[in-house]
């Protein structure tokens, strides 16, 4: 799903981020990439969101060399990115109505969206199903500033999946959310990528949250990063792991793990 | 992969976690993730609105005091002034008014129209704002009302020259404002909105003219003032209509003080008109930033 080459690459400043960084994803694994902030984690993410683009090397996704942002990769960042002026019904729909903008023309939507007329109705039969799932109904008419932080981000999690993706990418998609809410949404990611087999990577600074969401963690620590360090965690991906005495070592093997990187 | 629906039947523990913690529900978790919708507040324009007219009675009482102490024909009572104004209604002051109307609404239109397309694209781009901000730094502060007789030497007479000079004040603020907020929009809303297919065309129509909506108005909202002043200072010159023409010849020429006064509340109704007009587009258009 995601073969990074030889990845190098630095900020305008001569910040040396990645240097000669290969690293390999097969479809359907759920990844976690840890690390101590300033380590380049949400560089990556942003490499593999097609918004930056690498000094060297190449990142393929999907069996595609990446050049702009990619119609089936969901991105779900910490501040939820939601338009402040639209509804949460209309924001969840955004992604849907930037499709009908363009038409399916393979660069800004997948070409095989081709022959859907994005009609207002269209649109809300596929949106509705999402904001029901999430529990948004009950607040789909109010502005991303009445609604508390866990519905914010329930809102970006069901505009990302009104559109399908089969990569999704998140950046500390939890970290402002109080502990209650943070694991309802540990659980609703980990119960959408069960069902799906969607292929995740996401990035964290908390230790505990690599080890529920990560099959498989990635630790960045010093810069430049230029191996791909990486732990298994095969027990990962349930919201029984947290319970469990596995849960507590998989802890200490990535504190240490960390530890040594950093 | 198997496409993605969501399901309406989830059992298992999460699914009810993840609902009733989204929910508005007495008791267990605190925390805001239960925050419901709020209900909106009553609109505050209406009660406004009722202040606005309870002061300007109260003003009608202190003029029609002043009027009746001072006892000169230069402070008529409100009462004539209202009579001359209603005759005037009939007669010529209503063309006047619109006159009036037509510049400042047709110079606010041109200006709306040039500067918002500039101000996103400055905005956006960094490299086009380094190079004309020094340009609009040294204009802006410039009181564009002295090149109203220069105006007039190269416009002439007729309603051209009126609305270019209401075009310059309106043009700069409403383009430093919309520069401003484009260039305000927090990077990690376009990279969202970029990830979800979004190129250039596509991020002024649906983020950069949407969350410039509210400065237009802002910009518009302090504009009104200046522009009905400059208005009334452009229709002193080569012109035979508009409310500026109005009041001063019926002050200086007819020596009409009701008839004056008439025109003077006019002209100060289409300032606050046009400013409640503004005020009511803003609420239509910017719905997000009066709820709740």
């Amino acid at each position: 799903m995601i073969d990074v080459r030889d990845l190098t690459f630095s900020y305008p400043d001569g910040t040396l981020v990645f240097e000669g960084f290969s690293w390999h994803v097969e479809a359907g694994e759920a990844w976690a990439v840890l690390g101590p902030s300033g380590c380049g984690k949400t560089t990556l993410l942003y490499l593999l969101a097609g918004l930056r683009r690498p000094s060297a090397g190449e990142i393929l996704v999907g069996g595609e060399s990446l050049t702009r942002p990619r119609p089936r990769t969901g991105l779900i960042l910490q501040d939820f990115g939601l338009l402040p002026w639209a509804t949460v019904r209309e924001n969840a729909a955004l992604g849907l109505r930037l499709r009908g903008f363009y038409g399916p023309d393979g660069t800004h939507a997948p070409p095989e969206a081709s022959g859907v007329a994005l009609t207002a109705a269209a649109v809300r039969a596929q949106v509705d199903p999402w904001l029901e799932r999430l529990g948004l109904d009950s607040v789909s008419g109010s502005f991303p500033a009445q609604i508390s932080g866990g519905q914010r981000q329930r809102t970006a999690i069901a505009r990302t999946f009104v559109l399908g993706p089969d990569l999704l990418l998140m950046d500390e998609p939890f970290a402002a959310l109080d502990a209650p809410t943070r694991e309802s949404l540990q659980n609703l990611t980990l119960q959408l990528q069960a069902e799906s087999g969607l292929t995740t990577v996401v990035v964290t600074h908390t230790i505990e949250e690599a080890a529920l969401l990560g099959r498989t963690v990635l630790l960045l620590g010093r810069l430049p990063n230029r191996d791909a360090r990486i732990v298994a965690n095969p027990e990962a991906g349930r919201p029984e792991f947290r319970e469990e005495p596995g849960y507590t070592a998989a802890c200490g093997r990535l504190r240490h793990a960390l530890e040594a990187v950093a | 992969m198997t496409p993605l629906e969501p399901s309406r039947s989830t059992p298992g523990a999460e699914r009810r976690g993840s609902r009733t913690s989204s929910r508005r529900s007495p008791g267990s978790t605190p925390g805001a993730e239960r925050r419901g919708p709020r209900t909106p507040s009553p609109r505050p324009s209406e009660s406004l609105r009722g202040q606005v007219l309870l002061a300007a009675l109260a003003l009608v009482v202190v003029w029609g005091g002043l009027a009746w102490i001072v006892r000169r024909p230069i402070l008529p009572s409100p009462i004539l002034v209202f009579e001359a104004f209603i005759t005037g209604l009939a007669g010529d002051l209503g063309l006047h008014f619109l006159a009036s109307l037509w510049r400042v609404v047709a110079s606010t239109a041109l200006s709306v129209a040039l500067a918002v397309p500039a101000g996103l694209v400055l905005g956006q781009s960094e490299r086009l704002n380094r190079i004309f901000s020094p340009v609009i730094y040294l204009l802006l502060p410039i009181p564009k009302v002295v090149l109203v007789p220069v105006v007039l030497l190269f416009l002439g007479v007729g309603d051209l020259p009126k609305i270019v000079i209401i075009f310059f004040i309106l043009f700069f603020q409403i383009l430093v404002l919309v520069r401003d907020q484009a260039a305000g929009i927090r990077p990690e809303l376009v990279h969202s909105v970029r990830s979800l297919g979004a190129g250039r065309r596509a991020l002024f129509r649906f983020v950069y003219l949407p969350a410039s909506l509210p400065a237009i108005l802002t910009a518009l909202r302090q504009s009104v003032g200046t522009a009905v002043a400059v208005l009334y200072v452009a229709e002193l010159f080569a012109t035979q209509r508009g409310l500026g023409y109005y009041i001063f010849l019926a002050g200086s020429t007819l020596f009409d003080y009701p008839k004056m006064y008439a025109g003077v509340v006019a002209m100060s109704l289409l300032g606050l008109g046009l400013y409640f007009a503004v005020d009511a587009l803003h609420r239509r258009l910017c719905p997000w930033q009066f709820a709740g």
